[in-house]
Formats: structure tokens, sequence, C-alpha cells
């Protein structure tokens, strides 16, 4: 699993906040389009990409696209 | 535990009862934003909800589906053998409410009659229990009465349940009859996740007391007493897409089909969200999903059997290869593969006692 390419699948989820604005560091949850329906379509979106069903608990304790991307990694 | 195969039982007729009183997902706006209302809506693909008056319970609502669906199909109350009520807010905590419809529907002493205390797979498992009766020789018919009055235990200032949640009682006829075929269930459970949905108070538990009742408000702003349900729904996500899927693949699996031959794929309907999900994780052709969530929200164990009343009456002729699929509390889940060619729907019926 490469991270441009975690980033690129990760972004595409937002309607409203533009791709540049992700990078590894980015603090999802305090983007003003955050969600707990985007929640639901980044746990959608790892098992489709990744096939890995990652748990509430870890969607929840994860707040950079690099603990994201550590979590789903775990799995791989 | 293997798939459960029945051969010759099937779903004679099926019906559905729902409250007159429309609630409207876009008059949300007293606790969420347009905005949030607008995103809520699009994903959960739920306009309007039918919503039950406070002296109306699940038991009404399946009761007058059962009479319509015994005049409709000139079914005498007394050869009924068997009556399963599937429901999880029923009347009392005691007696069953299996006992009272029994009465009130005229069915005679003879009838053995009992509740599934089940939600969102309900159906699925009452399905499996009434064929599992109805396999026995002295059983001619059994009726399965699967209702559920959610907005009775949801807060109306809970962002993710209230627009979800509606209600609704539905009347199924199990029979014997060559022209049923084989149907083949799997049934599952998960117990280690009973705390993802719950009313933690009023039963014996935790019995209510007057903390039951007290409002408390949670992290994301939703208020709900200890009397009311809660759903960790990011938890439901991770079981459904983890289970869900797997199972239906497993039961088309075992019954030596293709997914691409099933006719129809006829989901709990949870959120549209989530189900569209699984279907295209399976790869499954989405003109054979039926809906009905965008007019009757999710109604727990009672959506699968309205949605074929309410989306199949008129439409989806090809529905020899048929896949129900019901997952939810308990963690409970479950799939059946079936033939509902031979069974008379009743046209939806809103209540009117």
């Amino acid at each position: 699993m490469e991270m441009n390419e975690f980033i690129g699948n990760f972004a595409e989820l937002f309607d409203d906040t533009a791709p540049e604005v992700f990078t590894p560091d980015t603090r999802f949850r305090d983007l003003e389009e955050w969600s707990s329906f985007l929640a639901l379509a980044v746990m959608a979106m790892i098992k489709s990409e990744y096939d890995v069903a990652i748990t509430a608990d870890e969607m929840r304790s994860a707040n950079t696209v690099q603990e994201l991307f550590d979590t789903v990694q775990k799995y791989l | 535990m293997a798939f459960l195969r029945y051969n010759n039982i099937g779903i004679r007729a099926i019906a559905a009862c729902v409250p007159p009183r429309i609630e409207y997902n876009r008059e949300l706006g007293y606790m969420m934003s347009e905005e949030e209302m607008d995103k809520a809506i699009h994903n959960i693909g739920i306009e309007e909800r039918r919503i039950a008056d406070s002296d109306v319970c699940a038991s009404d609502l399946c009761e007058q589906a059962a009479r319509q669906l015994l005049a409709d199909n000139n079914i005498d109350p007394l050869s009924i053998d068997a009556l399963i009520f599937v429901s999880q807010t029923s009347d009392y905590h005691q007696p069953a409410t299996a006992a009272i419809l029994q009465h009130k529907l005229g069915l005679g002493k003879d009838t053995l009659a009992f509740d599934i205390n089940l939600a969102c797979s309900g159906y699925v498992y009452g399905l499996s229990a009434a064929y599992a009766y109805a396999q026995n020789e002295a059983v001619k018919r059994v009726l399965l009465l699967v209702g559920e009055t959610m907005s009775k235990i949801v807060s109306r200032f809970d962002k993710v349940n209230t627009p979800l949640f509606a209600d609704a009682g539905t009347a199924t006829l199990i029979e014997k009859g060559e022209q049923f075929g084989s149907s083949l269930f799997s049934l599952h459970t998960d117990g280690g996740g009973a705390q993802v949905m719950m009313v933690p108070d009023g039963g014996f538990r935790n019995p209510a007391g007057p903390q039951s009742f007290v409002e408390e408000t949670d992290a994301n702003g939703d208020r709900r007493t200890r009397m009311q349900f809660r759903m960790d729904g990011m938890a439901v996500f991770n079981f459904g897409m983890s289970e869900e899927p797997r199972d239906v693949k497993n039961l088309v699996a075992a019954a030596g089909l293709e997914l691409s031959q099933v006719d129809l794929l006829i989901y709990h309907q949870a959120n549209k969200f989530m189900t569209d999900f699984f279907t295209k994780w399976l790869k499954f052709d989405k003109t054979k999903t039926p809906y009905s969530i965008r007019r009757y929200g999710n109604t727990s164990s009672a959506s699968i059997p309205l949605t074929i009343v309410s989306e199949l009456y008129e439409a989806y002729p090809e529905r020899h290869r048929v896949v129900l699929s019901g997952f939810g509390a308990g963690l409970s889940w479950g799939s059946v593969l079936l033939d509902l060619t031979p069974c008379r729907i009743s046209p939806i019926q809103d209540y009117n006692p």
C-alpha cells in the first residue's frame, strides 16, 4: 500500500475539500466537511480498496491520515 | 451451523400495514442544520417515515395486516395451526403478544403461539421457525406476524436514529406445497456485540428507575434516556460489511448458484448507504435490489416483508430465486434463498381500526 495512493482514495471521498489539502499529517476531523457519514465512507473505501474492515474504535482513534494508514497497514 | 434446507414449504401470502401519519426527514430542522438534513437524507436514502400514534402497538399493525391477508386469500382463521410474533416492541413484558393476537384474530385454542425477540434479523429467523413447524405433518398453516414500532423507543433528539427508524406491521402465511421448491437458510449470532445496538434499561438487568428517564447528552450532542435505543453506527457498519455480503455469497454458493443467477436481493432496509455498499462489494446488479426505504424508513424486523409488499406488488416479476438478508441487534444476522413466485402479495394498507 502506497501513502500517495491512500491519500488519493481518501481525498476522493470529500466533495468540498480540495485534494491538495490532504497530506499524511492532515487532521481530518478538523476539516469543515468532516461528518459521521464520511467516517462510514472512509471505512467503506478501506474495505473496497484494501479488503480490510477496520473497527469502529480504530476509526474513532485515528486523527491523522497517517494514523489511519498505519491502522490499515497492520492488517495487510 | 450448516445451512437449513426445507423442501416444498414456502410463503403463500404476505400483507403489510403502516400507520397513516407521515414524518418527513426534511422537518428535522429542530435538531439539525439544513445541510446536515440534506446529507442525512441523501446518505440514508430516507425521505419519510410512518409513525404510529401513542395508543397503537406493533401488534395492532400486525393484526390489521393479518386480517387483510386472511380475507384476501379466503383463509379460515381456524385453519391456522401456529402463530409466531416477532418484535422488540411487544405489548407487555408478560404475557407473550402472540397469545393476545391468537385471541384477537379468532384463531383456535389448538394454535401454538409464541414470540421471538429479535430485531433486524427477525424476519429471516421467524421464517426459519415457521418453516420448521410447517415441515411437521400436524401443521398445515403458520402465520408469521412481524412488526415494530421503533418510534416508541427512539429519542426525537437523536441525529443518528431519529431520521432512520419507523413503524410497520406485517403478516406472512407459510404453507406446504410443491410449487415452493427448496429453500435454504443461513443464520448467525455474535453476542460479543450486544452493546452495539441496545436499550439499556427497562429489562431485568437494569430495571427501570427514576434515573432511567433522565435525558443524557452524548459527545455528538444527541439526547436520549436509558429507556431509549442507542446504536454505535460505525460498529454496525463494520459488522455489516464484515458479515452480510459474505453470508449472502456463502448461501448462494451452498445452493449451487452464481450470484448473477439470483433474481432479487432484498436487504433489511437498514440505510441505503450501507446496503448500496454491500451491493457494490458483491458486484451484484443494483437494479435487482428493491428498496422501500425512501418512503418507509428502517422498520427493523418488518422491513423485509414491508419491502416485498410495497415494491413487489406491481414490479419485479422475476422472483424465482430471491435472497432475503437481515442483520442487526444481537448481533444477529441471517439470509434465506427462496422462491417468491407462488406468493400472493396484498396491496399495502394504512392502519385504520
